[in-house]
């Protein structure tokens, strides 16, 4: 990678899940280490911190763990993002925790990330946080899912064991409908197969899971979707060089928008023509995800933040009433009859809790229905009715443009993860 | 615009051109300063003269293009400023129109409300200027350069970050941040601290000062000056307190990595005086930009955390 210039070389977003103690901030600190992404003196910070609690080695997890109660616990409490580059690709992390309590921070990296890894201890195979992660990462549609059987050093390198929990892992990720498991034995203590690949297991001919992060196909094309723009904001700037300049603000989630294309304002419905399109103040003739536009219409509609362009051709349905699988964030309880706000791209609408018609039992994936209430960490299915009709797109077809999230009208907290559809 | 597989006029069947990593980055930062524009009532941007605030106005610049920037700016001035970084930052504020507002340490250490430190950095004197500021001026979002690659606290920020009516970070109560679906909802008094430039890193800030060919105080590139040795790290010698009788001045070609208060902020030696060499030094340093040149980071193994929990930026 050229580091004067520009690259072209993709980003990988990805996060990390797994039980408590399975080793997940030291496999990051591992991979940070031996793809040599630490420097002298954040090393030199972990040797003096792990020196000081009288750990013999380095302990790679201090790395990361960076808050003053997760040193203390030595758990990671929130998730933390980290950075770090190949000669074949950047990497953006999401160092998620894996503690119950914390699942939401699963959630938030899950949303963004391309791919996830989850980690096993060997000595434990598939548990109770291993099959709530994959079913997270399955609801929000992780295109890849990795399984580190990790601690293969504490079960002696074996073959078998590692067999036995993959093929169980594989069987339940793909019954949530996970398009992709691979399956990689590692000890990230040891550092086998995580950048270097193992002496101890010859018996294993895949890849290590960098060269799996270097290689993985990343990118589902929203291009070739139907095109979404979410007004932000509108460019007035009325200054006697710009007496009339009227420009529609936001960033293109799906699709291709042309200078001429015909175009839809929603909710509202009004039919015009894109006359103009800047990019950060150059004029171009298309523009694709994810750049950030301004967008000129032709006629003098009236759009506001809040709106969604589309194309005439291909304009999503519109909505009152929303069906989703939701995550529930918040340590407060949704409930029936719940008043909330709704936020769908940039526009924010009142919405009440019709019914939760089922909440999913992780363990057996059945699910039980009408609990009356979701509580924190839970995933459910959900009917709301919103203040104001929605363009709403399945979450299966955008993760943009199908997903949403609640927020308290009081305080602001946001309470639930939404994504339109039911369970699927 | 820096796309590489074609035009907008060859676009290739099958999908998009790629965007570079700089333009995705750009239009990310792009999108999170169009959404408190359009979300708050009175945003402003925190602004040190410091290469990260400079990206940051840079992009707002370009964000409401041809617009002006709806935005004020907040400079946090210790007192122990490099001059070449104030008369950089008054003259971008007469080019482009922009509004002022200073947080000033000084004044607070002359009224007897805060107190000179026995070190003599002002650094940790910089949360309670800039918190009073926030809550006098009714500011509802705050703009900050910080990136998550710079330290370890830092990399648990999220994007729109809740401070209380004390302007505290409680990094156990942080809101989840999902997709790109950000909350700004606070109470009368709350504010809400908004990094731009969140995934960015050290080497991209500095790419993108070269690609879009941005002008930079000049203590950023290597020039001869008096220097002198205080734990392990080259400060400037000047009225803020240093040297000390048993610290020698010499004269050294430095640069610096990071701004901040000259009393705790280290020149780093270099002979890099272009964009494209301090790239390449940066390219190849073993060392963070805080671990080189921040004596106030090292105070503990929580300082960051500590400071940003009482309202640091």
């Amino acid at each position: 990678m050229s580091v004067l210039s520009d690259t072209t070389v993709d980003t990988l977003c990805f996060a990390t899940a797994g039980s408590v103690d399975d080793g997940k901030s030291t496999l990051v600190g591992r991979l940070l280490h031996d793809s040599k992404s630490v420097l002298t003196d954040q090393l030199e910070a972990v040797e003096r911190a792990s020196a000081s609690r009288g750990a013999a080695v380095p302990d790679l997890a201090l790395l990361t763990d960076g808050l003053r109660a997760e040193r203390e616990q030595g758990i990671t409490i929130d998730v933390a993002y980290r950075y770090f580059a190949t000669a074949r690709r950047r990497f953006i992390l999401a160092d998620t925790p894996g503690h119950v309590q914390y699942t939401r921070n699963m959630v938030t990296g899950a949303s963004t990330a391309e791919l996830t890894v989850i980690l096993v201890d060997a000595r434990n195979g598939v548990v109770e946080q291993t099959r709530r992660h994959t079913a997270i990462a399955a609801l929000l549609r992780v295109p890849h899912v990795v399984l580190a059987v990790n601690k293969m050093d504490l079960a002696g390198y074996e073959e078998s064991v590692f067999a036995a929990i993959a093929e169980e892992f594989t069987a339940y990720a793909t019954g949530l409908g996970v398009p992709e498991v691979t399956a990689i034995p590692i000890s990230a203590l040891a550092g086998d197969n995580v950048v270097e690949p193992s002496a101890h297991m010859d018996w294993y001919g895949g890849p290590t899971v960098l060269e799996h992060l270097e290689t993985v196909p990343v990118g589902q094309d929203p291009a070739t979707r139907a095109a979404r723009l979410p007004v932000q904001y509108v460019i007035r700037p009325r200054t006697a060089e710009h007496p009339d300049y009227r420009g529609y603000a936001g960033r293109i989630v799906a699709g291709t928008f042309r200078v001429g294309d015909d175009v839809t304002v929603l909710p509202s419905g009004r039919t015009t023509r894109i006359s103009g399109i800047d990019l950060l103040g150059e004029p171009v003739d298309a523009a694709w995800p994810t750049q950030s536009v301004t967008v000129l219409l032709q006629d003098d509609v009236d759009v506001s933040r809040g709106d969604l362009i589309v194309p005439s051709t291909a304009a999503p349905p519109l909505t009152q009433d929303v069906t989703a699988t939701v995550c529930h964030v918040a340590d407060a309880p949704l409930t029936v009859g719940h008043r909330v706000l709704l936020k769908h791209g940039t526009r924010t609408v009142k919405a009440i809790v019709k019914d939760i018609p089922s909440r999913l039992t992780l363990d057996d994936l059945s699910s039980h229905p009408h609990p009356g209430r979701l509580v924190a960490n839970d995933i459910g299915w959900v009917r709301l009715r919103t203040a104001e009709p929605l363009p709403l797109d399945a979450y299966e077809d955008s993760r943009r443009t199908g997903s949403f999230i609640l927020i308290a009208p009081d305080d602001g907290t946001t309470l639930t993860a939404g994504m339109v559809g039911g369970f699927g | 615009m820096t796309t590489v597989a074609s035009t907008a006029a060859g676009l290739p069947t099958g999908g998009a051109p790629h965007l570079s990593h700089l333009d995705v980055l750009e239009s990310e930062a792009v999108h999170i300063l169009r959404e408190v524009a359009g979300e708050f009532e009175n945003p402003v941007i925190l602004f040190s003269g410091g290469k990260d605030s400079i990206v940051m106005l840079h992009l707002a610049l370009k964000a409401f293009t041809p617009a002006p920037v709806p935005f004020a700016l907040l400079h946090v001035d210790t007192g122990h400023n490099f001059p070449e970084v104030l008369e950089y930052r008054d003259r971008v504020v007469a080019e482009h129109g922009l509004r002022l507002h200073v947080a000033s340490v000084q004044d607070y250490i002359d009224r007897g409300v805060l107190k000179e430190r026995p070190d003599g950095t002002r650094n940790p004197l910089q949360t309670l200027p800039l918190t009073e500021k926030i809550q006098s001026e009714r500011f509802d979002a705050v703009f900050g350069g910080g990136r998550r690659d710079e330290e370890k606290a830092r990399a648990k920020e999220r994007v729109f970050s809740l401070r209380d009516e004390f302007s505290q970070w409680d990094p156990r109560r942080q809101r989840p941040e999902l997709w790109q679906l950000y909350n700004g909802r606070h109470a009368p008094g709350e504010h809400v601290r908004v990094f731009p430039l969140s995934n960015w890193t050290e080497l991209d800030v500095w790419q993108y000062i070269a690609r879009e060919d941005i002008e930079l105080p000049g203590i950023y590139f290597a020039h001869e000056r008096e220097v002198f040795r205080r734990s392990g790290m080259w400060l400037t010698a000047g009225e803020w307190g240093g040297p000390k009788e048993s610290e020698t001045v010499e004269k050294r070609l430095v640069r610096y990595r990071t701004v901040g208060d000259m009393s705790c902020t280290g020149a780093v030696d270099s002979d890099a005086t272009t964009l494209d060499a301090v790239i390449t030094e940066i390219a190849a340093s073993r060392l963070t930009e805080r671990g080189a040149t921040r004596a106030d980071d090292k105070m503990s193994e929580a300082a960051m955390e500590d400071r940003k929990r009482e309202g640091y930026f």
